[in-house]
């Protein structure tokens, strides 16, 4: 028997609400919606569900913001009877999805229901939370210490010095960033649950406004409300469900060295993605030249970047080249990624609906914008100092 | 420096920083450094992470260094901010995998580049001496 336990381990239910530009549904109410939405896709009732893990923790009784759903909360509202609850911090956004998987390894569970509930609309954002002149500006503390008091506390600006350091080294261009929005959006089109849907030009992207350099507009990805629910399922219990079980094949998480500051790894540019992937491709037979398909986080475009070339698809330095005019990362080139348009325009629901958009595929129900015979896809989330990824497979 | 500086989001001393935000007072950059092997570290360690011994001491460094990532902030996260501003990463001189964030002060954003070389200035905010780096 395999000593990677992950491969006993499948998804067998999804369940996502719409996703929301403007405050629209409390999302409290969108997380509880989405958790039912997974449970009934799995063919399974709330009885059935022994193992709930949300991430982040997050606090009960809040309801918005980027932890809108607490485990205790969604226990409470769905009356769950569960063996094990946690979360993790191991594997960016993928933390309570790898915690999961090792809960069921360990035979604590059954049927783990997992969940990212974004309610972001509902609460200031950083600049807006900045912009009443009376307030004092709040102390710093933790590692946002390094980074506040040369207000410089966003994510735009910890990502940028990333990329500007790696662009400098390997001459990346803002035209072969393009392709990545340029191709989400074409993808986009035909997600009828997209954000932003129309055309992305060319021309539009390069007279962007910008927000910190190499950043515009376009390379930055749509708040919004959502929840992304999912069951995962001991393997053997998921053969009798009523959906084509997407087995994991590997997972990838940790830290070499730089938890949590963004800054401080001794191979700057380089972002913990590169410690995630390494440790995925470690677990398993299958390369990258498996994989059919590529759902890689897109808060900022340049983590698709990075994301190519820490998974090894192209060398270090190389994925600017690899990118650039759109072809080989489109639906029908030899890597297509973010097929349902990404964070940058279906909306940010923080990797899961990444990880949402790779299990339609490898069911095969994705539509309009299907992805023949996909049959491996990657999933990788976060940036700086997180990064987690999955390998998934269609087949037993 | 005689005008008033601009309000930044200060840090929260404790005793695993207040070497590094208040230690400008003497004009000086101070990074904890092992007094067995001579290796610096930054923020804060308990043993070196070099040779492991039980001897990490601030101690004042030249206060050179050079850009090695960079942003030009255009983006109005704080009123009171003109933009755009630079936020830069700056690699030490004695020892290249320190790398420190601020801003670059006395240097058009337009002019700022990765490699160029830069020297350390603070800006003072009570018993807080903010580092931040100008051309060299």
């Amino acid at each position: 028997m395999t000593r990677f336990m992950e491969k006993q381990v499948c998804i067998t239910g999804l369940g996502q609400t719409p996703l929301h530009r403007k405050p629209t549904v409390f999302p409290f109410q969108l997380a509880v919606d989405a958790c039912e939405l997974a449970i009934a896709d799995a063919g399974l009732t709330v009885d059935d569900i022994d193992g709930i893990a949300g991430f982040p923790l997050g606090m009960t009784g809040v309801g918005t913001g980027l932890a809108a759903a607490s485990p205790a909360d969604i226990q409470a509202s769905l009356g769950l009877k569960v063996n094990w609850y946690g979360s993790g911090e191991n594997a960016a956004q993928f933390s309570n999805v790898q915690s999961a998987i090792a809960a069921i390894a360990a035979g604590y569970c059954k049927h783990v229901l997992v969940w990212r509930a974004l309610g972001e609309r509902w609460i200031p954002s950083y600049s807006h939370d900045n912009q009443d002149r009376a307030k004092p500006l709040p102390a710093s503390s933790g590692w946002k210490s390094w980074w506040e008091p040369y207000w410089a506390g966003a994510a735009s600006i910890r990502t940028a010095v990333h990329a500007s350091a790696h662009m400098a080294k390997y001459g990346v261009t803002r035209e072969q960033m393009s392709a990545i929005p340029l191709v989400q959006r074409d993808n986009a089109s035909r997600n009828p649950k997209a954000i932003y849907r129309n055309p992305l030009t060319f021309e539009a992207y390069m007279d962007a406004r910008m927000i910190s350099t190499p950043f515009c507009l376009y390379d930055c990805d749509i708040p919004c409300d959502a929840t992304t629910a999912m069951i995962i399922s001991r393997r053997d219990l998921a053969q009798d469900m009523p959906h084509r079980p997407v087995r994991f094949e590997a997972v990838g998480g940790g830290a070499q060295q730089g938890i949590d500051r963004w800054i401080g790894r001794s191979d700057f540019p380089r972002m913990m993605m590169h410690d995630a992937a390494k440790m995925m491709w470690s677990r398993t037979d299958l390369k990258p030249a498996d994989v059919d398909t590529a759902h890689l986080y897109d808060g900022f475009t340049y983590f698709v970047l990075f994301w190519l070339e820490a998974l090894g698809f192209c060398k270090e330095g190389e994925s600017g080249a690899f990118v650039e005019g759109g072809h080989r990362i489109a639906r029908t080139g030899e890597l297509p990624i973010n097929s349902n348009g990404g964070q940058l325009s279906e909306g940010r629901t923080h990797g899961f609906g990444h990880l949402h958009e790779a299990v339609l595929q490898l069911r095969g129900e994705a539509g309009d914008r299907q992805i023949a015979d996909a049959r491996v896809a990657v999933t990788g989330v976060g940036g700086g100092a997180l990064g987690g990824c999955l390998l998934l497979t269609n087949e037993d | 420096m005689s005008e008033i500086p601009l309000a930044r989001p200060l840090p929260v001393l404790s005793e695993m920083n207040s070497y590094f935000w208040c230690g400008g007072k003497d004009g000086r950059l101070h990074i904890l450094r092992c007094g067995q092997c001579g290796h610096y570290a930054h923020p804060c360690v308990g043993r070196c992470p070099r040779c492991r011994a039980d001897a990490m001491a601030p101690d004042p460094v030249s206060g050179l260094g050079s850009i090695v990532g960079f942003t030009t902030n255009h983006q109005p996260w704080f009123p009171h901010v003109p933009v755009p501003y630079t936020v830069a990463v700056v690699a030490l001189a004695e020892q290249p995998d320190i790398l420190l964030i601020s801003n670059i002060a006395n240097c058009p954003v337009d002019a700022v580049a990765i490699g160029m070389e830069v020297k350390v200035l603070f800006e003072q905010h009570g018993e807080i001496f903010i580092p931040l780096f100008e051309p060299a």
